[in-house]
């Protein structure tokens, strides 16, 4: 399946697009846009299971960018056979029915995908997990925006509603187009409710942006300048990318609380994500004690893989710190050079108009005009080397430690199961114990008891072993994720870079003839 | 640390660029330049056929102190007040890449080899390019004053460029530096008490024009190059900072074992490129406009205390008249007064019309100056962007490179672009 399967035909669409090409940007710009949208392919991977998804499946998707997705999501599928290979196997053995029931520790959840197509038999040859992802390629069908953030109030109760508009064909939601105001205390509601259902039992949920008192403070007292404009761009982004992250998830998607998150007019008020509220006390002691159980547990890793991927995980955290602290740095220095070209731009001006020489002086003001645009370049460019490149990465940063907490939690599950098996084995010898002092009605209470435990120690295993293969299929999803991520930012990135050259070409070229024409 | 320049090879940046009319009976130039702990040794190497030299070709080593010597000696030396005297070059300054230098060999333990070695690289570079820019500033300094017909001829000039001992010439102490710093307040102070004087009008349009132009032409062109050298410590800053973020992403990629890999490893491969036309663009701004501008703000002090000397020759004569006319009133020692004033009056005269004669060659040498520099600027800008294509060829199996590398334009300025567009046609593929 991997040697038959061939790259998607990119080219076929738009054969003209690359032919006859004057500037070297178009055909760029036609990649990209073949990447993006790319053809209604004509012929579609050639696995079988698309016949299957074509039957099992209701209509197939209407729009273009979801055949993208899939195209991009079996071409890495295929490729990382090797990596994912434990997972194949079927990880839904019982379906029980499809709601999804609020989590306590005891029960296991086990969220069906409840996709309208999924009520037919789901046919085994196949792995059910590539099943499932080529159905919710189909389901991707839906778009999250963040926009238009007003301040609404006064003083130090005044707080910032965003619009969250949702465009979307999946039949779960009562509109295809609606849209809601939230405050960011919402979001951060949104995200403790998703995490307190899916966190403990594997799911990587998405880290919602952090807080930030200072910023959010220069907005209440309405300082209007532009730092807190700044500030509250980069809110908004950080708010879209995670909403867009979360609806990403195939089994978050099918959260009551997130459709009503989407859809419903008005919300309860999430007052425990106050810093200061009784929750938020909580759950800082909560991560402390966390913080000291992870020092003591000390875990027999069975599977190499997980050991593996925790390590990997590491070293990738330890990475992405260092440069997104270079990044940082360097958005920081672009910034200064811009504000230093636009101060020599006007001293230039000035010593222009000084100038008596009246060519020379013409040529000063070309030159102060030239750095002006400079400028402007270099604020562009330090924006995009912001948004695109630094938040990237303090996002990948965020949604690591989501992952390192996830295997914290899986550890902490087998630690559970340990506790149990070694509860049970005091029970036993309690019985015995019984047996040997011949107590009748002892007896029967440890006997009760070990059936109690012994019951707890098949459900610690039970837990453990679904944790561990929701781990693992969450880790696999995560990596593709990922590794789209990226290569969407640098090919924008790269984009970016390439026009600022292109820029600077034009305006020096503009600016030689009247440097020569200095009598 | 001893460096040798080759100074008067290609490498040397004739930032000012005087156009130095081709007169060849007088050719001096520095031929070498040694770098010692605290100072700087420059060999000053004459070809002349004058008269006044005993040999054609000879050369002799000279400190920094011993060209301000001779400087200060053309300053105080009356016969030349109503001439621009080239400004002194600035002292030979390492203090700053010095002590960057030793930061660096101090060491930061979470910087790799690599980082390390290329900081490193930069900071030699930097020494490197302060070096060469102190040699071009001394050289410039001699050769205007062998170009000036009046200049080239004084006597302190000749032992300066023959004579083979040292000069003996210490470097000002404090005393004679303070005595300095004073005698530049009460010149100022004078020159306010000259132009506030009530009957002490200005005859000349010319001057006039000039006084107010070179004033504040002088103040303009000296916000200019503060402000150019700060866009040019930006411009090195940001290349400084893309050596660690190639430097992660090299590691980044070589962790992946995905199709990221290869995207991190080009894209920290373009960060090393950015980060070396960074360094180039900013070295350039520094020679083609910063030193420039440094220069003509000098040269315009220069100008401003030619004028300030005529000032205070009409200044003298207008004394001497009033003096005289006292004189006649109280007809006493008329002789002495009328001589007197006879004496200021010439020198009024001598000083104006030789000071117009150098005011319109600073003028002309400014706009050919400016003219040169930014003319090299702009084409240096255009350059850089003009960078050679990458050699290794990307893949046939590329569609989207082929076609790149197929519309390749004839005039390769997208050359950076072309690589930036390959590293991205192979990572939207691969």
């Amino acid at each position: 399946m991997a040697a038959e399967r061939e790259p998607p035909p990119l080219g076929d669409g738009k054969p003209t697009d690359f032919e006859d090409l004057e500037d070297g940007e178009d055909l760029f710009t036609s990649t990209v846009s073949t990447l993006e949208s790319s053809p209604s392919s004509p012929e579609p991977a050639s696995l079988p299971a698309e016949d299957i998804s074509a039957n099992s499946n209701g209509p197939k998707p209407t729009e273009v960018g979801l055949d993208d997705d899939r195209e991009d999501l079996f071409a890495e599928a295929t490729e990382e056979v090797s990596l994912d290979s434990p997972e194949r196997e079927p990880i839904l053995s019982s379906e029980p029915s499809p709601a999804i029931t609020p989590v306590t520790p005891t029960t296991l959840i086990a969220p069906r995908i409840e996709s309208k197509s999924m009520s037919a038999p789901v046919i085994f040859d196949r792995s059910r997990e590539e099943i499932e992802e080529e159905a919710n390629g189909d389901i991707f069908d839906i778009e999250i925006g963040v926009s238009d953030p007003e301040k609404v109030g006064d003083g130090m109760n005044a707080y910032m509603a965003y619009r969250v508009t949702t465009k979307t064909s999946l039949s779960m939601f009562s509109k295809s187009e609606f849209s809601v105001k939230r405050r960011f205390s919402d979001f951060l509601g949104l995200h403790s409710k998703l995490a307190s259902k899916y966190l403990h039992v594997g799911y990587i949920v998405p880290p919602a942006p952090e807080k930030s008192i200072v910023g959010m403070t220069k907005v209440k007292v309405g300082k209007e300048d532009s730092s807190s404009t700044e500030f509250v761009e980069k809110r908004r982004a950080a708010l879209e990318r995670y909403l867009q992250r979360t609806v990403k998830h195939p089994t978050l998607l099918q959260d009551p609380d997130l459709r009503q998150f989407l859809e419903s007019s008005e919300l309860p008020r999430a007052v425990n994500t106050q810093a200061l509220s009784g929750a938020g006390i909580l759950r800082m002691v909560n991560k402390a004690a966390d913080a000291v159980n992870k020092m003591t547990i000390k875990m027999n890793e069975s599977d190499a893989w997980f050991e593996e991927k925790q390590q990997q995980f590491e070293n990738l955290d330890q990475q992405l710190r260092k440069l997104h602290a270079s990044v940082e740095a360097l958005v920081c220095h672009r910034k200064e050079l811009s504000a230093n070209t636009a101060a020599f731009a006007k001293s230039a001006a000035m010593l222009g108009n000084s100038e008596d020489h009246t060519a020379l002086s013409r040529a000063l003001s070309q030159l102060a005009e030239v750095e002006e645009k400079i400028d402007q370049l270099h604020q562009e460019q330090a924006f995009a080397d912001f948004y695109m490149f630094s938040e990237l990465l303090s996002d990948y940063i965020r949604l690591i430690a989501a992952v390192k907490g996830v295997f914290d939690h899986r550890m902490k599950c087998w630690q559970k199961w340990e506790d149990a098996q070694i509860t049970l084995l005091k029970k036993r010898e309690a019985e015995a114990k019984m047996m040997v002092a011949n107590k009748p009605d002892k007896i029967q209470q440890a006997k009760n008891e070990i059936r109690e435990w012994e019951a707890k120690v098949q459900q610690g295993e039970r837990d453990f072993e679904q944790i561990s293969k929701t781990i693992r299929k969450e880790v696999g999803r995560f990596e593709k994720e990922r590794v789209k991520d990226f290569k969407t930012v640098i090919i924008k990135y790269l984009e970016s870079l390439v026009q600022t050259q292109q820029q600077l070409i034009k305006y020096w070229e503009a600016f030689l003839p009247e440097a020569k024409a200095i009598a | 640390m001893e460096t040798h320049a080759e100074a008067g090879k290609e490498g040397k940046p004739s930032c000012a660029s005087v156009d130095l009319q081709g007169d060849s009976s007088l050719q001096v130039e520095i031929s070498d330049a040694v770098s010692e702990r605290d100072k700087v040794k420059f060999t000053v190497q004459t070809k002349s056929c004058l008269p006044y030299f005993a040999r054609t070709e000879f050369s002799v080593v000279r400190q920094h102190e011993e060209f301000i010597w001779l400087h200060d000696a053309y300053v105080e030396n009356e016969e030349y007040a109503g001439l621009i005297i080239p400004p002194a070059p600035p002292r030979p300054d390492f203090e700053a890449s010095r002590e960057k230098l030793q930061k660096l060999g101090e060491g930061d333990s979470s910087v790799t080899r690599e980082e390390f070695a290329k900081m490193k690289q930069e900071l030699e570079a930097e020494y490197l390019a302060i070096f060469k820019k102190t040699v071009a500033m001394h050289e410039v300094f001699l050769q205007r004053l062998a170009a000036h017909p009046t200049l080239r001829r004084d006597h302190n000039f000749f032992v300066f460029l023959e004579y083979g001992q040292d000069l003996s010439v210490r470097g000002k102490n404090r005393k004679e530096l303070l005595g300095g710093f004073l005698r530049n307040i009460v010149k100022s102070a004078d020159e306010a008490l000259i132009t506030g004087m009530s009957g002490l009008k200005e005859v000349d349009d010319f001057f006039e024009h000039e006084r107010t132009f070179l004033l504040e032409y002088h103040t303009r062109i000296r916000d200019a190059c503060l402000r150019a050298d700060r866009v040019m410590r930006a411009h090195k800053c940001l290349a400084d900072d893309y050596i660690p973020i190639s430097a992660a992403l090299s590691s980044l990629g070589t962790q992946e074992v995905n199709q990221l890999r290869t995207s991190f490893l080009k894209l920290a491969e373009l960060f090393e490129r950015l980060r070396k036309l960074e360094g180039r663009v900013a070295s350039d701004e520094d020679l083609k406009l910063s030193d420039m501008l440094r220069y003509y703000m000098r040269d315009s002090q220069a100008a401003k205390d030619l004028l300030y000397r005529r000032l205070r020759a009409l200044a003298d004569y207008e004394n001497a008249n009033k003096a005289l006319d006292k004189a006649r009133t109280r007809n006493r020692e008329v002789r002495p007064a009328e001589s007197h004033q006879q004496l200021c009056c010439q020198r009024f005269e001598r000083l104006s019309d030789s000071a117009k004669q150098e005011l319109m060659d600073f003028k002309s040498r400014r706009v050919s100056s400016f003219r040169k520099n930014l003319i090299e600027l702009a084409e240096l800008e255009l350059k850089h962007a003009k960078v050679s294509p990458p050699t290794s060829l990307p893949p046939p199996g590329t569609r989207v490179c082929v076609h790149v590398w197929m519309c390749t334009r004839v005039c390769a300025h997208v050359g950076v672009c072309m690589y930036m567009r390959a590293c991205v046609g192979e990572s939207s593929l691969s």
